[in-house]
């Protein structure tokens, strides 16, 4: 299978369950929801070593919040709703709570439940104020600059994380141009997130390590540097490796984002300097949900 | 299926209590049967059969006709269902409803939604004392659900209410929100002397100025951004929520009742 003169290999994208959910964040203006959404969002890239993964999932107009402010929906994607729950806590604890004029709110309605101000409204040293709006609780705590309005919980939901595909390219060059047009198409979708930075991964990576220690390592089939000294899965053409990585609330919003992706990653042809396109698995062995690219591509 | 109208004969000279006829509890009985339930009426019991005719086949609707003050319980202890009130009804409307809707195109009495959970119980015309209040020897008021007045409400509206909120779009009384212990209660119109006295938490919103005892300090004008969120969920209620949404989130926010070492707060129009 070809999409503008590039290939598309056959094999598949292994993606694995997960647990997510949504948070609505507002301010007066929009630039400081986004401020609070970014910081909040800081690294967030991989639960292996920040605990849950997270990224801005789109902005919002006033009329569609809570509190008919401006206001940005952000995506957290944990391996289990306790982690995400303890996760948010530092987080909007941190970066939001702490930001001028934010609120934060649920964005989701149904599931198992995780605190956002649950615990976040002792901060308040017994002037908090809790306010049932009806089924709702928000709490209200006294802070520098007025009040921070906090809902009480947020709802999870089973949603599916690391869905990918690589972009191979002649030069690093042009496979970071044809990222940069697959990220901005996917960030115009709804119900997913990329969470690395910019939404590309320079180092993709593989289970395990020479080193005992270490979860994961450098997927040397992959690196350029090293295709004459491993079993190198890189034609001699190909310069550059770049993947992108993609979390959703459901496998059909990942095959979406995946699909919408590799389309915008494909449209400049073979002359942008893109010669194939793959994808990270791990033999099927170790992901609930699998994408082959045929498929998703048809 | 047509709601249930329930219609008085001839208005007795003594009060009626109405609690039993409760939709949840109509629902599972014939025509017939509802026409055999007992009902007090001073200190005599008739059926409701002779007191009422009944039509419809819908008892999870229920329309009461003929009304007057009189009536009392209208709706008490309501789980689920509707009932419409074409006229006046008596004291305890909503008494212990938890769930449902009241609708009553009338005047109400004494103890209107006195220790209702949830539902929401909507009043076109005025209504008594002790609305959302706490009865004698109860140590909470109305616990939950919404309360709307678009008339004027009497005294100690929301005494010891404990959660849910009240708005009023008339006047109220002496002693509003007294004692209260959290929930919230918006007034359009004026209020009489003491509002908030006692009170530990929860919110007093007003609309006009107010003269309030010197236990109350202020804090300040202030644009209080969780009334976005209040304003929001009264918009859905109609004329008598969204008379509230209008005024803008800007208030001066006074705390109290200090003399009991309350946080609660009032909330009055800015300068």
């Amino acid at each position: 299978m070809n999409r503008h003169g590039i290939v598309i290999e056959d094999t598949f994208a292994e993606a694995f369950g997960m647990q997510a959910t949504r948070v609505i964040i507002t301010a007066p203006e929009p630039r400081w929801a986004r401020e609070a959404a970014v910081s909040m969002t800081g690294f967030a890239t991989s639960v292996i070593g920040c605990g849950v993964e997270a990224g801005i999932e789109t902005e919002l107009a006033p009329e569609a919040t809570p509190d008919g402010r401006p206001g940005v929906s952000v995506l957290l994607f944990g391996m289990s709703t306790k982690a995400i729950g303890k996760q948010l806590e530092k987080r909007v604890g941190q970066c939001v709570l702490t930001s001028p004029g934010s609120a934060v709110y649920a964005g989701m309605s149904a599931g198992e439940r995780v605190d956002l101000g649950r615990k976040l409204r002792y901060f308040g040293d017994g002037h908090q104020i809790s306010k049932l709006i009806g089924a709702r609780r928000y709490w209200r705590l006294p802070v520098m600059d007025g009040e921070f309005i906090c809902e009480e919980s947020t709802a999870c939901t089973a949603a599916v994380g690391g869905g990918n595909f690589l972009v191979l390219a002649r030069s690093q060059r042009q496979a970071l141009r044809a990222c940069e047009r697959a990220v901005a198409a996917m960030r115009r979708l709804e119900n997913v997130i990329l969470p690395f930075p910019g939404g590309i991964v320079r180092s993709g990576s593989k289970v395990g390590s020479k080193y005992p220690a270490l979860p994961a390592s450098t997927n040397h089939l992959y690196c350029p540097t090293l295709r004459g000294v491993t079993d190198s899965r890189l034609a001699p053409e190909i310069g550059a490796v770049l993947e992108i990585v993609v979390n959703g609330l459901s496998d059909e919003d990942v095959r979406r984002a995946l699909r919408v992706g590799i389309e915008s990653a494909c449209a400049a042809g073979r002359e942008s300097g893109v010669e194939r396109i793959s994808a990270g698995n791990y033999g099927g062995k170790l992901g609930k949900f699998h994408f082959p690219l045929h498929e998703v591509m048809a | 299926m047509s709601p249930m109208v329930v219609t008085l004969r001839d208005p007795p000279a003594r009060r009626i209590d109405l609690s039993p006829l409760s939709p949840q509890r109509l629902q599972h009985l014939r025509r017939e049967a509802i026409g055999r339930i007992p009902l007090q009426c001073g200190n005599r019991r008739y059926l409701l059969r002779d007191l009422f005719t009944l039509e419809g086949d819908d008892p999870g609707t229920l329309v009461i006709r003929n009304t007057g003050a009189i009536l009392d319980g209208i709706g008490a202890f309501m789980r689920a269902g509707r009932i419409r009130v074409e006229g006046d009804a008596g004291d305890y409307v909503g008494l212990g409803m938890a769930g449902g809707s009241i609708d009553v195109h009338g005047d109400c009495g004494h103890w209107l939604g006195s220790a209702m959970t949830a539902g929401r119980i909507r009043v076109d015309g005025d209504c008594g004392d002790f609305a959302g209040g706490a009865r004698p020897g109860e140590r909470r008021g109305m616990a939950g659900g919404t309360l709307v007045i678009r008339g004027r409400a009497g005294d100690r509206l929301g005494e010891r209410m404990r959660r849910g909120q009240i708005l009023v779009t008339g006047s109220v009384g002496d002693y509003c929100g007294a004692r209260m212990l959290a929930g919230t209660i918006a007034v359009m119109g004026q209020v009489g002397v003491a509002p908030g006295y006692g009170m530990h938490r929860g919110t007093l919103l007003l609309r006009q100025p107010a003269t309030l005892t010197a236990t109350f300090a202020d804090c300040g004008v202030h644009e209080l951004d969780y009334l976005r969120l209040l304003f929001a969920a009264w918009r859905e209620l109609g004329h008598g929520g969204s008379a509230f949404a209008d005024a803008g989130v800007r208030a001066r926010r006074y705390v109290g009742d200090l003399a009991t070492g309350g946080q609660g707060e009032l909330l009055v129009p800015p300068d």
